[in-house]
């Protein structure tokens, strides 16, 4: 297997990874008000990513930052290309990191549902825009040769609100959502996980439904069918239907890793479409990016070979600890005094 | 205004903005780890309380430094993407590998601290705050080698059929001279800022009569802070300065307005000069000072900017490569006048409440409450003097700032996007000061105790922290 492969591969890792881990956290941003009834109920549904978040937005910036060192034509391409959604993109988790931090700092009720309105329209963002941008990069952008000799987008921002980019971001905003409603039901005491239960039963099938037009359409897509390309995208719809039948029987574990897997498989879908491409010209092949003319030297891959090998289990085990350390469930009954800020009354309330 | 000089501008804001908080979030994580530490081993609670405090302080700053380091990370691919395409194979390295050593270990132990006082183990707990700590050092070390290249490119080949600058030694990279004295330069800013951040909230404390046992400590433990890492921060300079000198020699000029080349030159402390910035028309300074600076030898030979010109045209083909001489000039000043500034405070109150006492005069209450953002603004002029003094060179000798805008992204584009970051940077400026300046107000929390999480352990039982 050539570094350039498995740059692609390690790649399509991390934003399985950052999908199945930010999904959620934008699932819970989106669900926070729909899910609780008093600001108990609200401390505790954030209290669940508490913990976690940031990490799970590091896999966002490793997966950038692995994109610029293994393939710089395409970090070049894509960044500059799909300027104005990585733009709201960014604006969005900017939003949402300090809302996170600050919403309950603070006392007035005023204060905090402005927050949570921020929670909720910059989770929802990108959770669309995600699957808008992956979407088009399957399908293929207007990307043509510069003067400068490299291989540049040229088709603006209207270009990627085509159908099949929306119907992707459709997809992704429902299945994050409905793995934010399964996440919160496993992670969550009493009647706020009675409710993500609820949200989950429906959300699941609106994302059945998107996921399979857009699975459907992805393989008419290609040139010829696929073989492989059509088997993983039945996986993916067999997993979701797992997902909500575990979810139906109140299984929420199960429900967990299934919609987790479903992510992971539907991911690995795209990216199995792409290979060897990395961002295909709709203006014919000779435009194409691929894992060859858009990658770094054979030495910096290796470079980075060895750091990633070295380092990306180290990671796993301590994210994985933090999630083992942080189990158990959050209830509104744990929270003390909802209605003060952590700035506003003493903070160091202590158990008996 | 072209997408270029945008560009640059959303990168100048951008970054300087990212930088009050980084050198903050990087000396406030080993400060709180020390105070934890103390804790662990005193039992004594004006410890923990301090903990707690300056804790809370530490995160409302690294939200902020944390949410705007993610656009840094967008933002060469958006508007540089033909800087990216001719530096990836290069500068993308340390880059990843800052995300994947660095920025896991920080959010993750981070989140682990806040979250964890309930659930770790007391040692266990305070092992994360030293894991995150010591992951912003690494995230700094990464970005620095990076600037570094930038400065001082090094085990490189050029790629002329692809133009692109390729990597041949990656070890060199991460441990060439100019990386090494960059960061032992600026990880003791950082100290400095934190220690200025103690130190000046701490006083304020003092003043207001407010937990005096906890604040006399941290104020003693920020001011020493600040007196220790500004000799550090002297000598790295000192260093740096040195190295810039012969790795380019324009920057050193320009900082110094030197226009001829020169034996004995002096270290001018004030120049005034043309308006098209050709000359001087009127200087004082210290005879020497500058050849000593530069060289080592008060005799040294220092190259003016006139003489530098005429060889870069040569070198490098008709041009101009001088930087704005009066920029780079006052920021010089600026930075070094800043750092003295806020080390003569802090040993001036340092020397009046060596009994205990409390400083009467005037001059107390004004200079301690402008302590903190003294060293931000040496800081941000430390940055606008080497990143502006470079130009025109994005990389040293290898590619003109000009050249690595992204081709195809509109002046428009790029004049929204700023606007839209500066007002939103604004508008976060406006909270993170207001919930400081409440935090501050209310000072320490009394903590009555701490309780091990080994004697608790319903699953009911109420959350020290939570969201």
């Amino acid at each position: 297997m050539s570094f350039q492969t498995v740059w692609f591969l390690l790649i399509a890792v991390l934003w399985v990874g950052y999908f199945i881990l930010e999904g959620f956290d934008f699932g819970v941003g989106m669900l926070v008000r729909a899910v609780s009834k008093n600001e108990a109920d609200r401390r505790a549904v954030l209290t669940t990513l508490g913990p976690v978040w940031d990490g799970n937005e590091v896999w966002l910036l490793v997966a950038g930052g692995a994109t610029f060192a293994a393939f710089p034509e395409w970090y070049a391409t894509l960044f500059s290309g799909f300027y104005l959604p990585l733009f709201l993109i960014l604006v969005s988790l900017i939003v949402r990191g300090v809302a996170f931090e600050y919403r309950s700092k603070y006392g007035k009720a005023q204060w905090r549902q402005r927050w949570d309105i921020a929670i909720l329209v910059s989770s929802a963002i990108p959770a669309l825009l995600w699957g808008v941008a992956f979407a088009n990069i399957v399908r293929g952008v207007p990307i043509e040769k510069a003067a400068s000799g490299s291989l540049e987008y040229t088709g603006g921002f209207f270009n990627l609100l085509n159908p099949y980019a929306l119907l992707g971001g459709v997809v992704t905003l429902t299945v994050f959502l409905t793995h934010g409603a399964v996440f919160l039901s496993l992670k969550t005491a009493g009647e706020i996980r009675e409710r993500a239960q609820a949200i989950a039963k429906k959300s699941g099938l609106v994302a059945a439904v998107a996921a399979v037009g857009f699975l459907a359409w992805t393989n008419l897509m290609l040139p010829e069918i696929n073989a492989r390309v059509l088997t993983l995208s039945i996986i993916v719809a067999l997993l979701w239907v797992a997902g909500i039948a575990a979810n139906l029987i109140g299984r929420e574990g199960w429900a967990f890793i299934f919609s987790a897997g479903t992510i992971a498989v539907f991911v690995s879908t795209l990216f199995y479409a792409l290979y060897p491409r990395v961002m295909p010209s709709s203006l014919g092949s000779q435009f194409d990016l691929t894992i060859t003319n858009a990658s770094s030297t054979d030495y910096t891959l290796k470079v980075m070979t060895v750091v990633a090998v070295i380092l990306t289990p180290v990671v796993l085990i301590y994210q994985g600890w933090t999630y083992w350390v942080f189990r158990k469930r959050v209830s509104a009954t744990q929270i003390t005094n909802p209605d003060h800020g952590a700035l506003d009354a003493v903070s160091h309330i202590l158990h008996k | 205004m072209n997408s270029l000089d945008l560009a640059r501008w959303q990168f100048a804001i951008t970054t300087v903005y990212h930088f009050l908080f980084v050198p903050i979030t990087i000396g406030m994580g080993f400060l709180v780890a020390g105070l934890q530490t103390a804790w662990y081993r005193t039992g004594k609670l004006q410890y923990l309380r301090a903990t707690k405090f300056f804790g809370k302080l530490f995160l409302i700053n690294f939200a902020i430094g944390v949410v705007t380091g993610i656009v840094q990370e967008f933002q060469f691919g958006m508007n540089w993407s033909s800087y990216s395409r001719f530096v990836g194979d290069i500068f993308g390295a340390p880059l990843a590998m800052e995300g994947l050593l660095a920025f896991f270990m920080e959010s993750t132990f981070l989140g682990l601290w806040i979250f964890g006082w309930d659930r770790l183990s007391k040692k266990l707990h305070l092992a994360t705050i030293w894991i995150a700590a010591t992951g912003t050092l690494l995230s700094a070390y990464f970005i620095l080698a990076a600037n570094s290249w930038m400065q001082h490119p090094v085990a490189y080949t050029y790629n002329s059929a692809k133009n692109r600058a390729e990597l041949t030694n990656i070890v060199e990279v991460l441990t060439q001279k100019t990386a090494l004295a960059t960061f032992f330069h600026t990880i003791p800013s950082a100290a400095f800022t934190a220690g200025a951040f103690i130190a000046g909230i701490s006083a304020f404390l003092i003043i207001k009569g407010k937990d005096l046992q906890m604040a006399r400590g941290t104020f003693k433990l920020g001011a020493i802070t600040m007196v220790i890492s500004f000799i550090l921060v002297g000598i790295s300079g000192d260093l740096t300065a040195r190295i810039m000198t012969t790795q380019q020699p324009m920057k050193m000029a320009a900082a110094e307005a030197l226009y001829d080349t020169k034996a004995n030159a002096p270290f001018s402390l004030l120049t005034l000069g043309t308006l098209d910035g050709s000359k001087s028309v009127f200087q004082i300074g210290l005879p020497s000072v500058l050849s000593f600076m530069s060289t080592g030898d008060f005799n040294g030979v220092v190259e003016g900017v006139n003489d530098l010109e005429a060889k870069y045209d040569k070198q490098y083909g008709a041009g101009n490569y001088t930087p704005n001489i009066p920029l780079a000039y006052w920021s010089f000043r600026l930075m070094m006048g800043f750092g003295f500034l806020g080390v003569f405070f802090a040993l001036l109150a340092l020397w009046q409440m060596r009994k205990g006492s409390t400083p009467k005069g005037k001059w107390f209450y004004p200079a301690m409450v402008s302590l903190p953002f003294i060293p931000l603004l040496a800081n941000s002029f430390g940055w606008i003097f080497t990143e502006t003094a470079r130009q025109p060179w994005a990389v040293f000798g290898l590619i003109k700032t000009a050249d690595g805008v992204s081709a195809v992204v509109s002046a428009g584009a790029v004049l929204f996007t700023m606007i839209v970051f500066t007002l939103l940077y604004g508008f976060l400026a406006f909270i993170e000061v207001g919930l400081t300046l409440r935090v501050i107000k209310m000072g320490p929390a009394e903590e009555v105790d701490y309780a091990d999480p080994k004697l608790g352990g319903s699953e009911d039982k109420q959350l020290v922290m939570a969201y």
